[in-house]
Parts: C-alpha cells; structure tokens; sequence
C-alpha cells in the first residue's frame, strides 16, 4: 500500500465512523438530526475522497466519467423528487424502492466485476470468491424482491397474499438454480452461469414477496433492508472496501434487529411469515364470544361527554387511522382536550403502520409531540388509570384474546385497552382484523362502539366537545 | 485464507455486533426514520458504482456503470433527505400558531374552566 492509497482508506474508515455515530445520535428523537448530518457528512466525505481517487488514477475515460456522472445526477434528482414530495402515509413504499435500489446496484457492482475479470488476461478464476455470488443472489432477490413490496404497499399489485400453485416447489429450484450455478462459477468461469444466478435469483425475489399478506409488510420490509445491507457489505468484500463492508454490515445489523422486533410484535416466526398465510395449519378453538352478546354503540355527542370530563385519555391509534389520513383530525381533538387541562397520550402498538414505527412519523407529522407517543410497555400499566381508552383503526393489537391460549393471536403482545374505565371504538363495522378472529373487547361491557369511518368521527368528535364545553 | 481476507471479515463481524448494540438502543418512536438512515447508509455501494469507472472501456462496463450510479446516487441522496424531512417532525413540543400569545391566553383561560366543572 502506497502512502496515497492508505491515506484514501483512513478516510473511508473516518466516514464508516460517521456512520456509526450518526445511528448512534438516533437513540433519541432530540439528537437524531444532528445523527442524520453527521451521517450525510460521512457519506460526502466517501463520495468525495473516491472522486480524488478516479481523478488521481487517471485511468477512467472521458465516456467513463460521462456515464458516471449523468447517472448519478439523473439519480440524485429521482431520489431527490421522490424524497420531497412523498406523503408520510408512503413511507414503507419509499423506504423499499430505495432497499429495492441499493440492492441493485450491489449486485451491479459483484456482476461488473465478474465480467471485467473474466474478459481480462489472468482470467476470473482466481478472484471469484463466495462474496461475488453471495452479493450478485442476495442483491438481486433485494432488487426484485423490494419491487414487489413497493408494489403491493402502494396498491398496484394486490396486497392480498398471492397463492401460486406450486410456488414452494418453484421457490425451491429456484434456489436450487441459483445456488448450483453459484457453485459452478466458483470452479468454471462461466458467463451464462453468472446469468443464470441473476435470473434465478431475480425470480425468487418476486416469488418470495409475491405470497406474503399487505399486514406482514413491516416484517418484510425491515428483512429486505437487511438483505440490502448484508449485499453492500459483500460487495465491499468483492472490491476490498471497508467503507462498504462497515456500513453493510450496520445496516444488515439494523434491518435484523428490526425484523426480530417485528416479527416478535405479531407473535410470528420469520419462516411462518415467508411461507404466507395466517394461522393455516392451526387447528384453533374457537373464541368465546358467541352471538348472544350485547354490543353498545354510542354517537358523537355521548362520546364527546366522555371525553371532555375525563381527567386522562390515551388514544390507540392503529392502520385503519392512518389510511383514513385522519391523524391530522385526531392531533386536533387532542389539542382541543388538553387545552382543558385533560392528560392525552397515544398508545403505540410496535406494528401499527405499514413499517417499524410508522405510526410515530403520521402523528408527528400531525404536530403531535413525541414525548406524548408511548410504546406499548411503557403505556401498559397506565390503561388502569385512564378515563378512557379511544380506539381509533386498531383490531388486533387490543384482543384480550391473546391474553388466552388457543386463539389465532394468542401470546401476541397486546395493548392493555381493557383496562381502562371506559371504551370508546372507533370503527366502521363489526367486521374482523388481520387475525380473522372476533374482537372480545369489542364486547366488553365498559366499550362502546362508534361506527363511522375514522376521519368523519374524530371530526365529529372534536365539534361536539367543542360545542359542549363551548 | 489470505490476510485481506481475514481483515476484511474481521471488519464485518465487529461492524455487525457494533450496530447490534448501538441500534439496539433506538427508541420504537424512531424505527422508521432509523431504517431510512439505514437506508441511505446503504447508498454507500455508490462508492463501489463510481469505483466501476476506473476499469471500464467498453459498451457493457459503461452500461452497468451508468445503472449502478443511478440506482446508488437515488438511494443516497433520497435517503437522506427524507429521513431529514421526518427528524424534522419530531417535536418536543407542539409547534405554536403564528402569534404565540394570544394561543397561551387561550389556554390560560381555558384553565380555570377545567377547575370549575
């Protein structure tokens, strides 16, 4: 190593520690964007010392530096157009078409160098190592993979799991395929075999996703994003970068933790959720509510009486508030609360949204302040305390049911909502959640059931405290 | 194995374990915005994209150049500014109406009522 090559890795090791003190500045939502910035200062420093590296090589040519350059800045504007103008509702859609991107072009990098070296003198035996194919199968089942995912979240490909006849099977040669013809390029230098692994490898991701409900997403997302990062890690392997290899391997870190969280929060193993499909197999008993239970509805104007002479409301928020768009309606009503001196905090089940914390970014986006958004075993014991506990879109997240064994959710951690004095449900109809399974806090006696969409009632809501208290 | 080698997966396992414990300790609250930061610290590969341009001379070196820069350059720069754009959100506190004053004169008056009832 020259003195100007070592000096090139000190400062790729300098950005690998932005990184990390950028993720380790998002412990809290009061320094996170002071994390965010060293991270971006991390990154230009990359980009930057790798410029005065091409420059200083001298051996890129004028087309070279022209496809580069075009194609970052026809890719920073994309990125930048979508980044601008996405709505908070789309985040999961963004965050996987960028999962989708890094994959790809992980890949991109372990195909070019395969092909470079396979077309140079020395041949590629020597330098392709298990970091090519392992890059070149995990990028682009990312690639793919993240496609799908995006598709299914923004409504283009249904988010229903889709059930192909066989797919295992196909899944399974596949796999068998893409790894096979991995093995051979290990011991052959051989282009169609290196196409092989990317066809293949492009078709598992599809198929992999393709089976997996629209309410799983957040478990598959946080997945896919490891994916992404173990892919740049080996592609740091592939060109000995240990820029690539740090931040591969943080965010291969992140996207698993993230997805043991997830997949914990849902009472779900990885594979049940890979193989699709909820409870099959299960033979499960049946719930005790039967049809002879009293179900109370209630109307605006009693639900406002509630409200305004309560002395602490929590708020559970789930999926069904967020796609009515009525977080802004809600922050509003518990404005309208608190200026009467009433204790409103927001109950924050791990898996309401669409992606890990999904529900925390829609209601701060609405204004409302983060010391008021409590995770659930923070918030837990507090239900005991609350006048009322105002289920707004959430289901599954506050079945009691769980609490008991032998039901489709049993042992999922739920929000204690049962606890509280009184109940008000926010719902459009008595109809079931993810889990398929009736709702035994629906029919508790201390709930009330409000049938209206989410947005219409919560501006009911707020009208008719607002008259009452004048 | 060659020394490189050992090196390199040396980086990766003691990388991987420092984002275990350090993520770890991300609050539910900031999940999202954590994976877009992930997200755009994976915008890394456009270091390897651009590397690509010091060995390519042809048609096919060109084309794969071309992809992998717009593929990484939308990752980096789109990662960053949204997770920007959503760490802004997060407020401590809600954000006051233009004229702060006349707001907390409101909830000043608001007070007493609550002690009425």
């Amino acid at each position: 190593m020259n003195t100007f090559t070592t000096n090139i890795q000190l400062v790729y090791i300098l950005a690998a520690a932005c990184f990390v003190i950028g993720l380790h500045l998002m412990n809290s939502p009061a320094t996170a964007r002071r994390g965010n910035q060293v991270s971006t200062a991390g990154m230009i420093i990359a980009v930057v010392v790798t410029l005065i590296l091409l420059i200083h090589d001298g051996t890129v040519t004028a087309a070279g530096w022209t496809v580069l350059i075009v194609g970052a800045l026809l890719g920073s504007v994309v990125g930048l157009y979508s980044a601008r103008t996405v709505q908070m509702t789309a985040m999961p859609q963004l965050v996987s078409m960028f999962n989708a991107v890094g994959g790809g072009a992980a890949a991109l990098v372990a195909v070019y160098g395969y092909i470079h070296d396979e077309s140079a003198p020395g041949g590629v035996l020597g330098t392709t190592s298990v970091f090519t194919v392992l890059d070149v199968i995990i990028g682009s089942v990312t690639f793919t993979g993240s496609l799908i995912a995006a598709g299914k979240l923004q409504g283009v490909i249904t988010g229903s799991p889709v059930m192909i006849k066989g797919g295992r099977a196909i899944n399974l040669a596949l796999a068998v395929v893409a790894l096979g013809s991995a093995a051979f390029m290990l011991t052959t230098a051989s282009l169609p075999a290196l196409l092989l692994v990317v066809l293949a490898s492009l078709a598992f991701g599809v198929l992999m996703v393709l089976p997996i409900g629209g309410a799983d997403m957040p478990v598959v997302i946080s997945l896919l994003n490891a994916f992404t990062g173990t892919a740049v890690a080996m592609a740091g392997f592939v060109i000995q970068n240990w820029a690539l290899i740090i931040a591969g391997a943080l965010v291969g870190a992140s996207g698993g933790i993230l997805t043991k969280l997830m997949a914990d929060a849902m009472n779900r193993s990885l594979a049940n959720i890979i193989m699709g499909g909820f409870g099959t197999g299960d033979s499960l008993v049946p719930t005790a509510v039967t049809g002879d239970v009293q179900i109370r509805s209630i109307a605006a104007d009693d639900a406002a009486i509630q409200l305004a002479y309560a002395s602490k409301v929590i708020i559970v928020p789930g999926y069904g508030l967020a796609a009515a768009q009525a977080q802004h309606g809600v922050a509003e009503l518990a404005a309208v609360l608190e200026s009467r001196g009433i204790e409103v905090s927001y109950a924050i089940h791990p898996v309401a949204g669409r992606m890990p914390g999904h529900m925390n970014v829609l209601l701060a986006e609405a204004n409302v302040p983060y010391p008021q958004l409590k995770e659930m075993d923070e918030i837990n014991p507090e239900f005991a305390r609350a006048d009322v506990a105002l289920v707004i879109g959430a289901n599954d997240v506050t079945n009691p049911a769980a609490r008991r064994p032998g039901t489709a959710i049993s042992g999922m951690p739920i929000l204690d909502v049962d606890q509280a004095k009184s109940i008000i449900v926010v719902k459009r109809s008595m109809g079931h959640g993810y889990a398929g399974i009736d709702n035994e806090l629906y029919t508790n006696p201390k709930t009330s059931m409000y049938f209206a969409d989410a947005k219409r009632a919560v501006a009911e809501m707020t009208a008719a405290v607002k008259t009452l208290v004048g | 194995m060659s020394t490189a080698l050992v090196t390199d997966l040396t980086i990766f396992v003691l990388a991987l374990l420092v984002g275990i414990e350090v993520i770890g300790k991300v609050p539910a609250t900031l999940h999202t915005p954590l994976m877009s930061a992930a997200n755009s610290i994976h915008g890394i590969v456009l270091v390897g994209a651009l590397l690509i341009g010091l060995t390519a001379h042809n048609v096919v070196g060109y084309i794969l150049a071309f992809v992998a820069a717009f593929f990484a350059a939308a990752n980096v720069v789109g990662g960053y500014v949204v997770t920007g754009r959503m760490l802004k959100m997060f407020r401590r506190k809600p954000q006051v109406a233009a004229p702060a004053q006349p707001q907390l004169n409101g909830q000043a008056q608001d007070r007493p009522q609550e002690v009425q009832r």
